[in-house]
């Protein structure tokens, strides 16, 4: 510890994972607005017109750090990882360059107007104001998707003459079929945040018995997209994105799952902690033919363990990847249960008189932001060592000329700034809530 | 092809300048002429609507230097790696100074977001003008293709540099004049009252500070790397930039003495347009010069990506950026005219 490529890692590993608490949620909140605005317009009723308010309040906030938290990840590319850059740029600067174009404009446009322009558009033209900020924050979501696709599963390149990656077919890059997997597996996630975070403020006030008529339209909508996002994220999406790691990635499987040795009927573990050293896996509980399923769709089938690969392909952060998997997998099954257990409450009409299960709603908001986290560490971790998968190595990509002395103090710098980000969010946001959904001094 | 991205780049860099520059020339003046809450509003209502985008053609201009010319990204990143960090951190504050401030209605948040905003609002110009000055400086980029150097070192422009040296600092005050009179010249068209008359009252003095920087500059920029106005007599490109930024400048000193603030305010927009088109004009085609080795340098044709690369972003940018300038367009449409400071709780 304490290298430069380790600080270079760190550095990145927390500054995106602080940066992705927010588009989570602001794209999953953009999709319960558009929800809210259509609902609005189609049955007139102004509930949804004040449910949709709100959650535009929280929305802007979020936006806001999204916002100033994900420009330092594209100056992080050249800064810390120049040779990457240097290497990848004339592919990735596509990607990064279109959603700057295409995404942020459009965002940064119709923000404002969807904050603070409801008065001035009027109905119909602010819940269009609506539907443009989720069009722009959900492209902006595939770019970087597609950016990152590139690196899990390059395609559409070629290798110049100096050892750089050129484009070489923009549309096998720009519609990589990694990235179409990975997208709606991340979508769905993001959807999970946006609606547990809007089933939480409704079972909040449903608990404590205030504002019961917006409560009512945040559980309902909450619950119902939570359910469709949760299963959503487990099948098809999950299910699609194993599949292509089995694939594309047979090293990473084996890893994320403790898999030392190759063979049929492949478990998956419930619990047990990966021993690198001894290649073993302490106090397993094994579900069997599990990962055969995940993997190629047949309980029976052969998988390949870490014994297939030489250690040198093996990823470098093995039990941090393998608890990623396996905490976000374990949150995932668990919405799901919770989400069925409300949504069957809410079909019988006994929702908000079941306590127990609005403390479980109240309570499960910030579980979504770990299953994310923990997928996003599953995919990063799974891609190493390397950096552009099979093409070059993560050490091969850092800023060697930029010292560990350097490094060291723009993280510190970054977690102090990020300490005081996070507790002002979380300030506001809690004042927000508290000041209920006409807010402070609003009409 | 490489041409045309190294002017698509110098493009954006000027919008840039000439869009976030108001933002920042509001935000580093408003301690002055917005003295109280209401007035201070009434500033954040005038960029209110612009900055987020405004800041987007940074995104955009990083965008087609990503993609152009990844070595010239690589190496200015990682080579003014401090600098790098205290921009991405000025930008974070100012950002969330605009964001946070208008959610409580307290005086002591406010006061304090103002601070941050005035504060951040007047380092990003002095950055910016470093950056330029270290392009035209040069720094030690060796055979590798990279460099680092500290914030600062001695303060002379020989060998070992920092970022951080007389003529950089000299730039850097020449930007953070420019825009601070930018930013003037908008809230002067922008409002009115007596922000209007602050701003008014202000500009004559600060522009007559950004011409005598401005020729300080060109003075000092005859010393620091002669082999710029080398390049004049061959670059016509260069003497219409300079028509243009004189021109600009006559048309700032013309619009306020008329009273006529939109004319003031396209005169420096145009005069930092022609300030940058001319420096741009006078480097082409070298991007980051090596003060080692000439033949160290990176430019437009040694450090671009692979023509079928830059020949599908082309296709795709031209596509996009008439979508920029139409939603610009809408907003400025839908802003005309003098603004008034929003409600609490109905604008920032």
């Amino acid at each position: 510890m304490g290298g430069l490529l380790f600080w270079h890692r760190f550095q990145f590993g927390f500054t995106a994972t602080f940066h992705y608490l927010f588009p989570q949620l602001t794209m999953g909140l953009a999709l319960v607005i558009v929800v809210l605005k259509g609902l609005a317009l189609w049955r007139g009723e102004e509930r949804h017109a004040g449910a949709a308010r709100f959650w535009i309040r929280i929305f802007g906030l979020t936006f806001g750090v999204g916002v100033v938290t994900g420009i330092p990840l594209e100056f992080q590319f050249g800064t810390n990882w120049a040779r990457f850059s240097r290497d990848a740029g004339g592919v990735i600067g596509q990607t990064l360059a279109m959603e700057g174009m295409f995404a942020f404009f459009l965002e940064s446009t119709f923000l404002g107007l969807l904050v603070w322009g409801e008065r001035r558009l009027g109905p119909r033209l602010h819940a269009l104001a609506a539907l443009a900020l989720f069009l722009g924050s959900w492209l902006s979501g595939y770019f970087i998707v597609a950016t990152n696709a590139f690196m899990q599963h390059p395609v559409g390149y070629r290798v110049a003459g100096d050892g750089s990656l050129q484009l070489a077919d923009f549309g096998a890059f720009v519609v990589n079929r990694w990235a179409l997997v990975q997208y709606a597996h991340t979508m769905t996630g993001a959807v999970v945040t946006g609606a547990f975070v809007v089933a939480a403020v409704g079972a909040f006030w449903t608990l404590k018995g205030i504002h019961l008529e917006q409560a009512r339209v945040y559980l309902r909508t909450g619950v119902l997209l939570g359910l469709l996002g949760s299963c959503a994220a487990a099948f098809p999406t999950g299910d699609q994105q194993g599949k292509v790691v089995a694939r594309h990635q047979p090293v990473t499987l084996a890893a994320m799952e403790g898999r030392w040795r190759s063979g049929p009927y492949a478990e998956v573990n419930l619990i047990g902690q990966p021993d690198v050293e001894r290649q073993r896996l302490d106090n397993p509980v094994p579900l069997p033919g599990i990962l055969s399923f995940i993997a190629y769709g047949s309980f029976s089938s052969d998988v390949r363990g870490l014994d297939a690969f030489p250690r040198d392909q093996w990823p470098t952060e093995l039990e941090l990847l393998y608890y990623g998997f396996h905490i976000m997998v374990g949150l995932g099954t668990l919405f799901i249960a919770l989400m069925a257990l409300a949504a069957l409450q809410l079909a019988r009409g006994r929702l908000e008189r079941s306590r127990p299960v609005l403390w479980c709603l109240m309570l499960a908001f910030p579980f979504p932001f770990i299953a994310n986290s923990a997928g996003w560490m599953v995919a990063e971790l799974g891609r190493q060592p390397w950096l552009v998968y099979g093409l070059l190595r993560t050490a091969g990509g850092t800023s060697n000329l930029v010292h560990p002395g350097q490094t060291v103090f723009t993280t510190l710098g970054f977690a102090g700034l990020y300490l005081v980000l996070g507790l002002l969010y979380l300030f506001l946001v809690a004042g927000e809530v508290a000041n209920g959904p006409q807010g402070h001094g609003r009409a | 092809m490489e041409k045309t991205w190294f002017w698509l780049v110098s493009v954006v860099v000027a919008l840039y300048a000439v869009m976030d520059g108001y933002d920042f020339g509001a935000g580093a003046l408003h301690l002055f002429v917005a003295r109280t809450d209401r007035e201070r509003r009434e500033v954040l209502a005038a960029i209110g609507p612009y900055w987020d985008g405004n800041e987007v053609w940074l995104l955009a201009g990083g965008g087609v230097l990503f993609l152009g010319f990844p070595r010239v990204l690589a190496a200015g990143f990682s080579g003014f790696y401090l600098a790098m960090f205290m921009v991405i951190w000025a930008l974070l504050l100012r950002g969330i100074a605009i964001e946070f401030r208008s959610h409580i209605r307290e005086g002591l948040w406010r006061t304090f977001w103002d601070a941050v905003f005035a504060g951040a609002s007047s380092l990003m110009p002095v950055l910016l003008g470093a950056a330029l000055g270290n392009v035209v400086r040069g720094v030690p980029l060796d055979a590798t293709g990279f460099f680092n150097i500290p914030l600062f070192t001695h303060w002379g422009v020989a060998n070992p540099v920092g970022i951080l040296d007389w003529y950089t600092l000299l730039t850097g005050a020449l930007v953070l004049a420019t825009l601070t009179g930018h930013g003037a010249l908008f809230l002067a068209w922008k409002t009115s009252g007596p922000v209007h008359d602050r701003c008014r009252a202000l500009a004559p003095a600060l522009w007559v500070v950004v011409a005598v920087l401005a020729l300080l500059a060109t003075l000092a920029t005859a010393r620091v790397n002669p082999a710029l106005y080398a390049n004049l007599p061959r670059a016509p490109l260069a003497w219409a930039a300079v028509a243009l930024f004189l021109a600009g400048l006559g048309a700032v000193f013309a619009g306020l003495a008329a009273g006529r603030s939109l004319l003031a305010f396209l005169g420096s927009g145009a005069f930092i347009v022609g300030l940058l088109a001319a420096t741009a004009a006078c480097v082409w085609p070298v991007m980051l010069r090596s003060t080692l080795d000439p033949a160290y340098s990176l430019d437009a044709f040694n450090a671009s990506a692979g023509p079928y690369g830059l020949r599908a972003g082309l296709e795709w940018w031209l596509a996009g950026f008439p979508l920029a300038l139409l939603y610009f367009g809408m907003l400025f449409r839908l802003h005309r005219g003098k603004v008034e400071a929003a409600e609490d709780g109905e604008g920032y």
